[in-house]
């Protein structure tokens, strides 16, 4: 191998360190105008009336647009098209868009929004789970599972009550996962414009185009082929840039009716009320153990609260009971989700996609476990880990299982033994795992066509361009995809030139999120430089005279591989094989294999493979002011192949970094306005400022160890690293401040509060945990009854609701379904 | 719409005059008016440091000075860190040693680093830390940044005791 694994300078590196990435607010174009949202300040309400006549006729206001403007809705999932580009009848959250100004500048723009009266007829505001499941109205969205209760799943693999009843121990225990944003830098920005065709092209800061364009198509009433999406460098995304947007939509209209660019960049708070970032999770795990250490069975309960609208919602519900049983044998597994719609900035896909929470809760009981059955917590693990290729009771796939690896590197690098209940009072050491998939089994929309497609283009200077749909945001999958193709075609990766994340120019690849695109891209990527090998070694040992086979692609030349010095430069092959066959380009495509679930539900949590990850996390706690430390993590991950080693590196880090974050400090809250304002239910604080994330002084020294065991599935063997490495760092760090100081924190953040809280308790003799003691009254339908492999089953549920026979939507959502 | 104001500065070692609506920041002049948008913005309240820049040497977040206290002043953004057609050692050691993901806080570190290496040529690292404690990064986790400045350190230490140019890359 001469590009992958090395580590290397990123394809992109130059132009993010001289400022020569254009990020979306970069693109500036003629004639351009700019765009400002009149966002609600009310929670809930039906909208009564808007005057914008005032507005319309400030000097320098171009377009007033409004909720009639857009009478066609979308949403990211079929199953939730519920979103309009600007609210109709009816706001859902303070911050949903009501109306838009497009104007000279973006001062003369925010100058008019003051100047549109909303007349709001306020309703009753749900601001938390319990609200939406004690009161059926009124409704705020007109659809979902019941009342305000948007989704209820209910799944069984196993008689999982007769698993409990032989255990040697149940454990029953409740975990909240608070919510938090994902705070990329880059605010969220997008640019529309008609281009000379009179065709719509938007350059939005996305992760998705290709759902964008879809999204784009359905909304405006276009035809696909004339709306192109250009999805520019992204600032950061972190699943926070996944869904279609407000504003891109907007944007695209008034740029259609004005035949203008017109720009959009939101504010910082802005960012905030777009969200779709961690659903605040309240979780009952139920797990019985044998002796030993062996799972019988699990019950997991979660409710999750939704916000306004669906988002990826039905998926984040699905993801947190999916994954449990991918890295321990547990036999008999139940699930039970439920989100609800409140009125706050919609929840949706943040790095990990709803399985941070169901980790967290898991991560802490098997240390709650390990305790009491006097067992090591690595060594439990090493117990339980579940075996390489094969189905799990929920029939997920597992492929190459790197975590037994992992346990043993990291525990060995972090002297875990020595420092395991072994520290002074006040220091701790705690042990987590997880694993993450490598891209989604299914696309968002049901469909048998590839994932990821790639495209060559050869040219005679020797010089190659992949064309490629994939969105390069900061993860590094530009680097990815010239690598790949470098390392095939034998050349340097500066002689390829990367074009990506555009519709127009680029074959579809669905997006930067699941951690797909190295693993699909990747793929699709050697497919398409293995066929132009191909074509290349016909011309090259036509003329050579050499066999096929003995050709060697390397150093930028073609060459028999028995007598090195015969051979042509790379170019001069292109220029072969382009007298021979004409023009060259090729193509390669990646569809993931089919899955072995077969139920309704099944869609979510199929992946070509997974990712593993075990974390250690070392704290100081001060007793007295319940002040948290973490000065060092070790973390070792399942990579399969590292493509890159300094953009693994970077990723692993980045990961502990954010669930540090996650579980120390950031937390997405509401409080309610005094009454004698408005009394409305408002995002506690809206800033970079008040919502806090860890700086450099707050990050720890980093350890990392990659466990490379290439899997076959992988581009090369690689497997996924995005978003993995978060998950195992915030139950690790509530382990670790139980081994410091001998209390439980069952939630996240961990703050110093609740740790003083905690000590309180402990001191009274009381309970020494803060965290959730009740579980609310969910309506949980009947359980849908899959038997697993080991007990005959073959992945379809054994009685077929009637909801699953009748209901054509559940057909189109990687969320709801296996394939037929 | 108020008069403009008439500004002459220094950007990027370039004396320059530029007019301007007098209540916009040196950051919206950098990008709206100078046509110099290397450096971002991430919440234009003085939060993120994404926007940071040198004023006469000193980094100050652009989004919290007013263009028109730029009079007579030396700026430096991102796009004035190369020279003679060389990246900047920091510039170099960023790119390959993974400190730059998305590239968005990218600028506001570089500058702040150069900083801190114009003041003090051989910080410790809890110094570096310190320096660059004012800029959020939610990619890296801060840690090859760390690397990559003090790598900085060694390239300079190592060009200045030899003439052999880089070519810039």
């Amino acid at each position: 191998m001469k590009v992958i694994g090395i580590p290397r300078r990123r394809v992109d590196g130059r132009a993010k360190v001289t400022g020569q990435t254009r990020f979306a607010d970069d693109v500036a174009l003629p004639r351009m105008v700019h765009c400002k949202l009149l966002r609600s300040t009310v929670p809930h309400a039906r909208i009564v009336g808007i005057d914008a006549s005032r507005a319309r006729a400030h000097p320098g206001v171009h377009l007033v647009l409004t909720g009639a403007d857009f009478p066609i809705p979308y949403g990211i999932l079929p199953v939730s098209q519920d979103e309009h580009a600007l609210a109709i009848d009816r706001v859902r959250f303070v911050g949903d868009p009501v109306a838009a100004v497009i104007a000279r500048d973006e001062l003369t723009a925010f100058e008019a929004l003051d100047l549109i009266a909303v007349d709001y007829e306020p309703l009753r505001t749900f601001s938390g789970p319990d609200d939406s499941l004690e009161h059926d109205t009124p409704r705020i969205h007109d659809y979902g599972d019941a009342g305000n209760i948007h989704k209820l799943v209910s799944l069984r693999f196993g008689d999982v009550q007769a698993a409990l009843s032989a255990a040697d121990h149940v454990f029953d225990d409740t975990f909240f996962y608070e919510g938090n944003t994902h705070l990329p830098i880059e605010q969220h920005a997008a640019v529309a414009a008609k281009d000379p065709d009179g065709k719509l092209v938007l350059w939005s800061s996305t992760q998705t185009p290709h759902y964008v364009h879809r999204a784009l198509a359905k909304a405006l009433a276009l035809p696909a082929a004339h709306v192109r999406v250009i999805a520019t460098p992204n600032g950061g995304g972190f699943g926070g840039k996944s869904d279609p947007f407000n504003h891109e939509v907007v944007v695209c209209k008034a740029a259609l009716l004005l035949d203008r660019p017109v720009k959009i960049c939101l504010t910082r708070e802005e960012v905030f009320y777009c969200h779709r970032g961690r659903h605040p999770v309240l979780m009952r795990f139920e797990t019985g153990v044998k002796r030993d250490g062996t799972i019988t069975g699990m019950r997991v309960q979660t409710v999750l609260d939704g916000g306004a609208y669906g988002s990826y919602g039905v998926a984040s519900t699905f993801y947190t009971g999916a994954l449990q049983t991918v890295t321990y044998h547990i036999p008999s597994y139940e699930f039970r989700g439920c989100r609800v719609f409140t009125n706050k900035p919609p929840c949706g896909p943040k790095r990990g996609h709803g399985t941070p929470q169901s980790r967290f809760g898991q991560e802490i009981q098997l240390d709650k476990i390990a305790e009491r059955l006097a067992l090591d917590p690595a060594d439990l693990r090493l117990r339980i880990v579940e075996q390489p290729e094969t189905l799990t009771a929920n029939y997920l796939h597992v492929g190459t299982i790197g975590l037994t690896e992992c346990i043993r590197r990291v525990t060995r690098a972090a002297t875990w033994s020595e420092r395991f209940r072994k520290l002074p009072p006040g220091r701790g050491v705690g042990l987590a795992c997880s694993s993450y998939l490598s891209g989604a089994g299914l696309p968002i929309y049901w469909n048998d066509m590839p994932h990821s497609g790639v495209q060559l283009k050869l040219d005679r200077s020797g010089g190659v361009t992949a064309f490629c749909g994939a969105t390069e945001i900061g993860q590094g999958s530009d680097d990815v995809l010239v690598a790949c193709v470098a390392e095939v075609l034998g050349i340097d990766p500066s002689d390829i030139r990367a074009v990506t994340g555009d519709t127009d120019l680029t074959p579809v690849d669905l997006g930067s999120y699941s951690s797909r695109v190295t693993l699909m891209m990747g793929n699709a990527a050697i497919q398409a430089a293995e066929r132009a090998r191909d074509l290349l070694a016909d011309a090259v040992s036509k003329k050579l005279s050499v066999p096929r086979d003995r050709l060697v692609f390397a150093e930028r030349r073609v060459f028999d591989t028995e007598e090195p010095a015969v051979g042509v430069s790379f170019s001069e092959a292109v220029c072969l094989a382009e007298t021979m066959f004409g023009t060259l380009g090729t193509t390669g495509s990646y569809t993931p294999p089919r899955s072995a679930a077969r139920f309704k539900g099944g869609g979510v949590g199929p992946s070509p493979t997974y990712s593993y990850t075990a974390a250690i996390v070392e704290v100081d706690v001060d007793p007295s002011t319940g002040w948290i430390h973490v000065p060092r993590v070790w973390i070792a991950h399942d990579i399969g192949r590292s493509i890159n080693p300094t953009l693994v590196r970077g990723q692993v880090e980045g990961s502990v970094y954010m669930a540090l974050g996650e579980a120390l400090m950031e937390e997405q809250t509401f409080r309610r306005l005094p009454p004698k304002l408005s009394h409305a239910l408002v995002h506690k604080f809206p800033s970079m400022l008040e919502y806090k994330s860890p700086t450099t002084l707050d990050m720890p020294e980093v350890f990392t160890e990659l466990v490379e065991n290439p899997d076959p599935r992988g581009p090369f063997g690689a497997k996924e690293v995005g978003q993995g490495p978060l998950l195992p760092i915030m139950p690790a760090v509530a382990n670790a401040i139980y081994d410091a100081v001998g209390v439980r924190i069952d939630e996240v953040p961990i703050t110093p509060e609740k740790v003083l809280r905690a000590l309180d308790a402990k001191a009274a003799g009381k309970p020494a945990r803060v965290g959730p003691t009740r579980f609310p009254a969910v309506p949980w339908p009947a359980a849908l009854e899959v038997p697993p492999p080991w007990e005959g089953g073959d992945g379809t549920a054994k009685v077929k609701s009637e909801k699953a026979k009748g209901k054509s939507e559940m057909r189109n959502v990687e969320s709801e379904v296996a394939r037929p | 719409m108020a008069p403009h104001a008439h500004v002459p500065l220094t950007v990027n070692g370039e004396p320059t005059e530029v007019a301007f609506a007098p209540y916009k920041t040196l950051l919206e002049v950098l990008r709206e008016d100078l046509n110099l948008p290397g450096t971002k913005h991430g919440c234009e309240l003085g939060e993120c440091g994404a926007c940071a820049v040198l004023l006469d040497g000193q980094p100050v977040l652009s989004c919290l000075v007013l263009g028109v206290d730029c009079d007579g002043r030396d700026v430096t953004t991102v796009e004035g860190l190369a020279s003679d057609g060389r990246l900047h050692p920091l510039q170099e050691t960023f790119a390959d040693l993974g400190a730059a993901q998305c590239g968005y806080c990218t600028p506001g570190f570089l500058v702040t680093a150069k900083a801190l290496l114009d003041e003090h040529p051989h910080p410790t690292r809890h110094q570096i830390r310190e320096a660059l404690s004012g800029v959020l990064c939610r990619c890296t986790g801060y840690q090859q940044i760390f690397e990559a400045v003090e790598a900085a350190i060694a390239t300079t230490d190592s060009r200045l005791s030899t003439t052999d140019p880089r070519s810039c890359r």
